[in-house]
């Protein structure tokens, strides 16, 4: 308790706050309370001003030319790299993929690593809580190679069924692709011990690693996963930008996922040699200033005291769980202890979207619907959540709205 | 405030209560599935054609107030209208919902259905007004498709 009320002591809410410019938008006349954070996140003055910066002072193409622009915009592109291996840290930047989101991570992994790999007969491995871009690639690949795709149920609460994955282990899949944080329930899944697991069975792990890089430490040499995928934009950066990280044995041995400029060594029509890791994975001109923008959002995550922050999040996820729970007619999905930023749950006898828009009109910003895991809802049976999910820049007033938003869905509804 | 209050309207969240012709209809002569997969609303429609005439319809299925409500309507303002009828309302009403709210709705001929000219202001939600029409629509021309509502202006 005590370290908590320390940690809250220098982490500064408001100082962070005033950060983010949009903070002060007034939406349909009143100030914008942002819960939709597991969506995408707002970006801080220093992601705008990086943006801003390359654009007024280095904007060029990459690896590809003598003069000076080119030089400044290739080393603001790799200096984000280093960044990201810093931030993960990854052994070494040749492990550090740039993609344009946590799907692309996904996609490249299925189609490069999948095709390579993967044969009829061969078991590929999900969990029930994966968001459709962890399920949809696995189903493409294993159509083209007669791999079979299974499936790790969770329990009531919302955790992953231990009991099961280690029976569905023992079948010796091939792959084992997880979800870190659950997008739709929360649910922070034990990575470290699950990829241990997977690994003792011979499996390669990948980890999906979208809601969980802006909520707590991710080190992915300590977690041991081969892959590991996230999106910038959900930790204050651009969006269109992401990263995956993977063992360089693994990506070394693995044929592109795509061909083009930057990814080649030497091009003949004969014959074309690859460029070396990373460039071997980054055909074409990538995102050049939104991996810019992607290194200072992590810098600036970094500038904060994330252990402050981190029990910062929790704290309001507690306070927004207690509070949102005792009103009447609220089911919270997944109840469990080991839960990130993400707050689900349905209203008898009121659907989600119709409480979007009642939160909207009070300037309250939620998501609701499927959130891309159509299988978590038919778990739970229902057609759709509404999810509240948080970020550094919330506060408990803004919990508090949240709240009299609800009592309002009440008064409408009757 | 005021413009919750356009859009949840008395009537709407009394037909989202109690939807009318909320039932499947036995051998019908075309059904029809509707399906907005941002929400993920969902509804079977059931009609009973003769001679080109909506004799009967019900509905089921599970979705936000305003979809339910507006298939509920619709059921209520079809039966028995020629299916030419039911197709040029469905135009009046797609023009009402899709009608920008700086100008005045043209709710002549609509009857009840009027009181979906506040969706007008919830550009999100016209795909949950129409879906009910859509699938209505498909059922009629007997197209096997799921109705859509991706094509919806927004």
């Amino acid at each position: 308790m005590t370290k908590l009320a320390d940690a809250a002591v220098t982490f500064d809410v408001q100082k962070v706050r005033g950060d983010f410019p949009i903070l002060a938008e007034t939406i349909h006349g009143r100030r914008l309370v942002y819960l939709d954070n597991a969506n995408t996140t707002q970006k801080p003055r220093q992601v705008l001003d990086a943006l801003d910066q390359y654009y007024l002072h280095a904007n060029a193409n990459i690896h590809r030319a003598t003069h000076l622009l080119s030089e400044r915009a290739t080393e603001a592109y790799e200096g984000t790299r280093a960044t990201v291996k810093r931030f993960i840290n990854a052994a070494d930047t040749r492990e550090v993929v740039f993609t344009k989101g946590c799907t692309e991570g996904i996609n490249l992994v299925a189609s490069s690593w999948g095709r390579s790999n993967l044969r009829a007969g061969d078991e590929v491995l999900v969990t029930w809580m994966e968001h459709h871009s962890n399920i949809v690639p696995w189903q493409l690949v294993c159509e083209q190679t007669g791999a079979t795709l299974k499936v790790c149920p969770i329990t009531d609460r919302g955790e992953l069924d231990l009991d099961a994955f280690d029976r569905l282990l023992a079948s010796k899949p091939k792959l084992v692709s997880m979800i870190h944080v659950s997008n739709s329930l929360g649910t922070i899944n034990p990575v470290a011990n699950l990829t241990a697991r997977a690994k003792a069975a011979g499996a390669v792990v990948l980890v999906d690693g979208a809601q969980a890089v802006a909520h707590m430490p991710v080190d992915v040499q300590a977690i041991g996963c081969d892959f590991y995928t996230f999106s910038g934009h959900k930790i204050y950066g651009p969006t269109g930008t992401g990263v995956l990280y993977g063992r360089a044995a693994l990506l070394d041995a693995m044929p592109p996922y795509q061909g083009g400029g930057d990814m080649i060594a030497s091009v003949t029509f004969e014959k074309t040699d690859y460029n070396v890791l990373p460039y071997k994975f980054e055909a074409g001109t990538p995102n050049i200033a939104g991996v810019v923008g992607l290194g200072a959002a992590l810098r600036y995550v970094e500038s904060l005291d994330r252990s402050g922050a981190q029990a910062h999040e929790d704290a309001l996820l507690a306070e927004a769980t207690a509070r949102v729970r005792s009103i009447s007619g609220v089911r919270i999905l997944a109840e469990t202890a080991r839960r990130s930023s993400v707050l689900s749950f349905v209203v008898d006898g009121v659907h989600p979207h119709d409480i979007g828009t009642i939160l909207d009109a009070e300037g309250i910003a939620v998501r609701t619907g499927q959130h891309c895991a159509q299988p978590v809802m038919d778990r739970y049976g229902v057609p759709a959540t509404v999810r509240a999910s948080i970020g550094i820049y919330n506060t408990g007033d803004e919990i508090a709205q949240l709240v009299a938003g609800l009592h309002k869905v009440r008064e409408v509804f009757g | 405030m005021s413009d919750l209050r356009e859009l949840y309207q008395e009537v709407i969240l009394d037909h989202n209560r109690r939807p009318r012709n909320y039932h499947a209809i036995e051998r019908p002569s075309r059904t029809a599935k509707g399906h907005n997969p941002l929400c993920g609303d969902r509804l079977t429609l059931y009609l009973m054609l003769e001679n080109d005439r909506i004799t009967d319809v019900g509905f089921e299925g599970s979705g936000c107030a305003i979809s339910k409500a507006s298939a509920s309507l619709m059921t209520e303002a079809v039966k028995g209208k020629t299916v030419a009828e039911a197709e040029s309302l469905f135009s009046r009403f797609h023009e009402l919902v899709t009608t920008p709210p700086d100008l005045p709705a043209k709710t002549e001929g609509l009857g009840k259905l009027a009181v979906f000219a506040g969706v007008r202001e919830f550009p999100a939600r016209v795909k949950c007004a129409s879906l009910a029409w859509h699938t209505l629509k498909n059922a009629v021309e007997a197209a096997d498709d799921v109705a859509k509502t991706e094509d919806e202006a927004r």
